[in-house]
C-alpha cells in the first residue's frame, strides 16, 4: 500500500515540473499578445499625435490696418450688404506694403500679399460688423497667416527642414515679422468652427463632425427601435421553425457583408429608385442603419436570452401577459446588453467610410449642414479627403481629424460602459 | 414468496441499478410487465380515492406529450377546495408537469401538448377561448427556486395587483402589500426596508416573498413546485407552517420530493410513477397503509 503510494507520488512529481513549465509558457504567450497589442496602439497614437498636435495651433500675423471707407467702398458700416461687399483685400495689401515699404515690383508684391491668408478678409468683415465705429480708424489686428507660413513657422520651431513653397524673400519677411514679435501661434479655433476648405488654414472639421452627428442620429433613431423590436419578436414570439432559422442565418450573414455592398444598395434603392438627394445625412443614415441592424439584433437577442427564465416564469405565473412580461421584466434586464450592442454598432457606423462614398457623401462641402437633407460629409470621409490633398498643412489636419474621430469613439465607448454599469441589475 | 420477500429481493438488486432501470424493476414488481404497460397504459387504474364529490379543480384523462414522447398517461384527479394535496414520486414521474398543466404554464414550452379535460370550478381551462391571464390570476404558482423580481420588496408584492388593476389608489395598494406580507409571515422582517431590492433577502425570505407576491392577487388555488428544495431546514419549517396557515383560505397543490414534508403539510397525497397516477388517498392512509405496491416501495424509501 505504502509502496504504491510512493510510486504514484514519484510519478506525479516527475510530470509536475513539466506541467509548471507549460503553464508558465502559456502565461507568457498571453502576456506577449497583450504587449504586442499595446505596442501597436502606442505606435499608432504616437504617430497620429506627433503628426496632428500642431494642427491645433495656428500662425497669425499682426498688421496695422487702416479701415479706409474709400478703399473699402463702404460708407454705411451698419448695412450688412455693404459689409459683405467690402474690398478688404485692398486694405490688407496697403497694411502689408506699409509694414514692408522696401518691397517693390509686381511679383514681389504678390509674394508679400501671399503671406496673409485669403481668409483674413472675413476676419476684417467680422470686426467691422461687430463694431461699425472702427470704420475710418487704424486697428492693429492679428490676421490669419497663409498655410505655407504656418508650416514654415512650425517646422522652424521643431528644428525640421522646411519643404514648402516659400521664396527666399518670403522667408526673410517672415523672419523679420518674428523678430519684431508681429508673428505668433495661437489656438486654432478655425479647425473646430469651420467646414472644409481648399485652403488648409481655413479648413475645419465642424462640418464633418456635424454631418457625422446627423447621420448617426438618423441611424440611431431607425436602427435601435427596429433592431430591438426584431430581437424581441425573434426571441419571445417567433415559433422555432425553418422560416425563423432561415431568418436567423440571414441576419448573421448580413453582419458579415462588406459595407460597400450596403452603399451600392443604398445608391440603387434610396437614390436611384426613391429619388432621394445625394450626399445627405438622411441617405447616409439609412445605409448605415442597414449595416448596423444585424449587429444590434444579434446583441439584443443575446441580451434577451441571458435574462433568466425564472423571471419570465415568475411574471407569467402571476398572470402577466406576454407583453407585460417583456416590457416589465425582460427588457429592463436586457437593456444594458442591448445598449452596449447599439453603441458598438454606432461606433462602427461612425467609422464607416466605404458605403458613404457610394452615396456621394464624399463631396467637397463648404457649408455647415443645417438638417438631414442638406449635403454633408462625415468625419472618416473628411479624413480620406484631406489625406488625398497635396498641401503640406493638410497632413497635420488629417492626423488632427483622426484624433477627433478617436476622441468621439472613446467617448461613445465610455458611454457604453457607463450605461451598462448604471443599468445593470443583479438577480 | 410473500410480498415482503418480493420487495426485498427486488430492492437488493435494484439499489445497484441506475434510476431508469430500477424503475423498470419496480414496474415488473407491480405485477405488470413493462412492455405490456407501454402498450396499454390505460389498463391500470389509480388506486385509492382520486375523485371527490365536489372538486375545486378536476382533471380527467390528462395526457401530456413533449413532441412525440408521452410523459403523462390518463391522469384522473380531483382537488378539493381548501385542501392541501401533495404530489410525490420519483424524479421524472411527471408530477411537476401535471402541476404546470393546472395553470397552463406548460403553454410556454413549444413542444408541449396537453390532452384531456381540466376544469376549474367546472370551467374547462384548456378551452381555446379561455384567456390564460385571468386563469393564472386565479391559479397562482410558487416555483422551485425563489425568483423575486429584481425590484424592491414592495414592488414585488405590488406587481400582481398593479397589472390586474385590483387597486384604485396608493393607500389600497399599501394595504394589499402589507396584508400579503403578513400572511406570508414576512412583514415583521421587512417592514422597515420595503423599498430595498427583494433579491437582497435570504433564500427562505425570498421564497416567502414569492408566496406573498402570489397571494397578493388573491388566487383561489396556489400551486407550489418543490418550494423548499432550495432552502435550509429552518426556512423549510417556516414555509411548511405557512402552508398550514394558508390552507384556511386557499387550495394548495404542492409537489415535493420530501415525503416527510408531504406527510406534514398535506391532507391528501397523490403518488405518481413513470407518468401515471398510481395512488391517491388521505395522507395518513398513504403513509401508513399504502394500497399499491409501488407506493409502498417508494414511501419506505426503497427507490426514488
Amino acid at each position: 500500500m505504502n509502496n504504491s503510494t510512493n510510486s504514484t507520488m514519484s510519478r506525479v512529481e516527475k510530470t509536475l515540473a513539466r506541467r509548471y513549465r507549460a503553464e508558465k509558457r502559456f502565461r507568457v504567450y498571453g502576456l506577449l499578445s497583450i504587449l504586442f497589442g499595446l505596442a501597436c496602439l502606442a505606435i499608432l497614437f504616437t504617430d497620429i499625435i506627433s503628426k496632428g498636435h500642431s494642427a491645433f495651433l495656428q500662425t497669425r500675423i499682426q498688421l496695422t490696418v487702416e479701415l479706409d471707407p474709400e478703399e473699402l467702398e463702404i460708407d454705411d458700416p451698419t448695412d450688412p450688404d455693404q459689409i459683405r461687399g467690402g474690398y478688404y483685400q485692398g486694405v490688407i495689401r496697403d497694411a502689408l506694403a506699409e509694414r514692408f515699404p522696401e518691397v517693390d515690383g509686381r511679383s514681389a508684391k504678390r509674394a508679400l500679399n501671399a503671406l496673409v491668408s485669403d481668409g483674413a478678409v472675413y476676419q476684417l468683415q467680422d470686426e467691422l460688423r461687430d463694431d461699425p465705429a472702427l470704420l475710418g480708424q487704424e486697428v492693429s489686428l492679428w490676421l490669419l497667416a497663409d498655410d505655407d507660413v504656418d508650416t514654415y513657422v512650425k517646422s522652424r520651431r521643431e528644428g525640421q527642414a522646411f519643404a514648402g513653397m516659400l521664396g527666399e524673400d518670403q522667408v526673410q519677411w517672415i523672419e523679420s515679422l518674428i523678430a519684431s514679435d508681429d508673428l505668433r501661434t495661437q489656438l486654432n479655433t478655425t479647425f473646430f468652427t469651420a467646414s472644409d476648405s481648399r485652403e488648409p488654414e481655413q479648413a475645419g472639421i465642424a462640418g464633418a463632425a456635424l454631418g457625422s452627428l446627423l447621420t448617426l442620429l438618423v441611424t440611431l433613431v431607425l436602427s435601435f427601435p427596429i433592431g430591438v423590436a426584431a430581437a424581441i419578436y425573434l426571441e419571445e414570439y417567433a415559433p422555432k421553425n425553418r422560416v425563423t432559422e432561415l431568418i436567423e442565418v440571414n441576419i448573421n450573414n448580413l453582419a458579415a457583408v462588406p459595407s460597400i455592398i450596403f452603399g451600392l444598395l443604398g445608391l440603387a434603392i434610396f437614390i436611384n429608385w426613391f429619388g432621394m438627394p445625394r450626399s445627405v445625412p438622411l441617405v447616409g443614415g439609412l445605409v448605415l442603419t442597414l449595416m448596423t441592424l444585424p449587429t444590434i439584433i444579434i446583441s439584443s437577442r443575446a441580451a434577451i436570452k441571458s435574462v433568466p427564465p425564472s423571471i419570465r416564469e415568475a411574471a407569467l405565473g402571476i398572470g402577466a401577459s406576454r407583453m407585460q412580461m417583456v416590457l416589465h421584466h425582460v427588457l429592463p434586464l436586457a437593456m444594458p446588453g442591448m445598449l452596449t450592442g447599439t453603441i458598438i454598432g454606432m461606433a462602427q457606423a461612425l467609422g464607416e467610410t466605404a458605403p458613404l462614398l457610394m452615396i456621394g457623401m464624399v463631396a467637397f462641402i463648404v457649408d455647415l449642414p443645417a438638417g438631414v437633407t442638406d449635403p454633408a460629409t462625415v468625419l472618416p470621409v473628411q479624413i480620406f479627403l484631406w489625406s488625398d490633398s497635396p498641401e503640406r498643412a493638410f497632413v497635420e489636419r488629417t492626423s488632427a481629424a483622426i484624433m477627433v474621430l478617436l476622441a468621439f469613439l472613446i467617448l461613445m465607448n465610455t458611454l457604453a460602459i457607463w450605461l451598462r454599469k448604471r443599468l445593470e441589475r443583479r438577480w | 414468496m410473500s410480498m415482503n420477500e418480493q420487495y426485498a429481493s427486488a430492492v437488493g438488486g435494484a439499489n445497484e441499478l441506475k434510476e431508469g432501470r430500477s424503475m423498470e424493476a419496480y414496474t415488473d414488481l407491480a405485477g405488470t410487465d413493462h412492455a405490456e404497460v407501454s402498450k396499454d397504459r390505460t389498463r391500470e387504474k389509480t388506486v385509492g380515492k382520486p375523485l371527490l364529490e365536489s372538486a375545486k379543480m378536476s382533471t380527467r384523462n390528462v395526457k401530456v406529450f413533449y413532441d412525440d414522447k408521452q410523459v403523462l398517461f390518463d391522469v384522473n384527479l380531483d382537488i378539493g377546495a381548501n385542501e392541501v394535496i401533495a404530489m410525490i414520486g420519483p424524479s421524472g414521474c411527471g408530477k411537476s408537469t401535471f402541476l404546470r398543466c393546472l395553470n397552463r404554464m406548460n403553454d410556454t414550452i413549444d413542444s408541449c401538448r396537453v390532452e384531456g379535460d381540466l376544469t376549474l370550478d367546472g370551467q374547462n381551462i384548456y378551452d381555446p377561448k379561455l384567456d390564460v391571464v385571468p386563469l393564472r390570476a386565479r391559479v397562482g404558482m410558487v416555483f422551485q427556486k425563489p425568483n423575486p423580481f429584481p425590484k424592491s420588496i414592495y414592488d414585488n408584492v405590488a406587481y400582481g395587483p398593479r397589472i390586474h388593476g385590483l387597486v384604485d389608489h396608493r393607500a389600497e395598494l399599501d394595504e394589499v402589500v402589507e396584508t400579503s406580507l403578513k400572511r406570508a409571515g414576512l412583514w415583521e422582517e421587512v417592514k422597515d426596508r420595503l423599498h430595498q431590492p427583494g433579491t437582497g433577502l435570504s433564500g427562505g425570505q425570498q421564497q416567502r416573498l414569492c408566496i406573498a407576491r402570489t397571494i397578493a392577487v388573491s388566487p383561489e388555488v396556489i400551486l407550489m413546485d418543490e418550494p423548499c428544495s432550495a432552502l435550509d431546514p429552518i426556512a423549510t419549517a417556516r414555509i411548511e407552517e405557512l402552508i398550514a396557515e394558508l390552507s384556511e383560505n386557499f387550495t394548495i397543490a404542492i409537489v415535493t420530493h420530501s415525503m416527510q414534508q408531504a406527510a406534514r403539510v398535506s391532507s391528501r397525497t397523490a403518488y405518481f410513477h413513470l407518468g401515471k397516477l398510481i395512488e391517491v388517498n388521505d395522507t395518513e392512509v398513504v403513509f401508513t397503509n399504502p394500497q399499491h405496491k409501488l407506493t409502498e416501495a417508494y414511501i419506505t424509501g426503497r427507490f426514488g
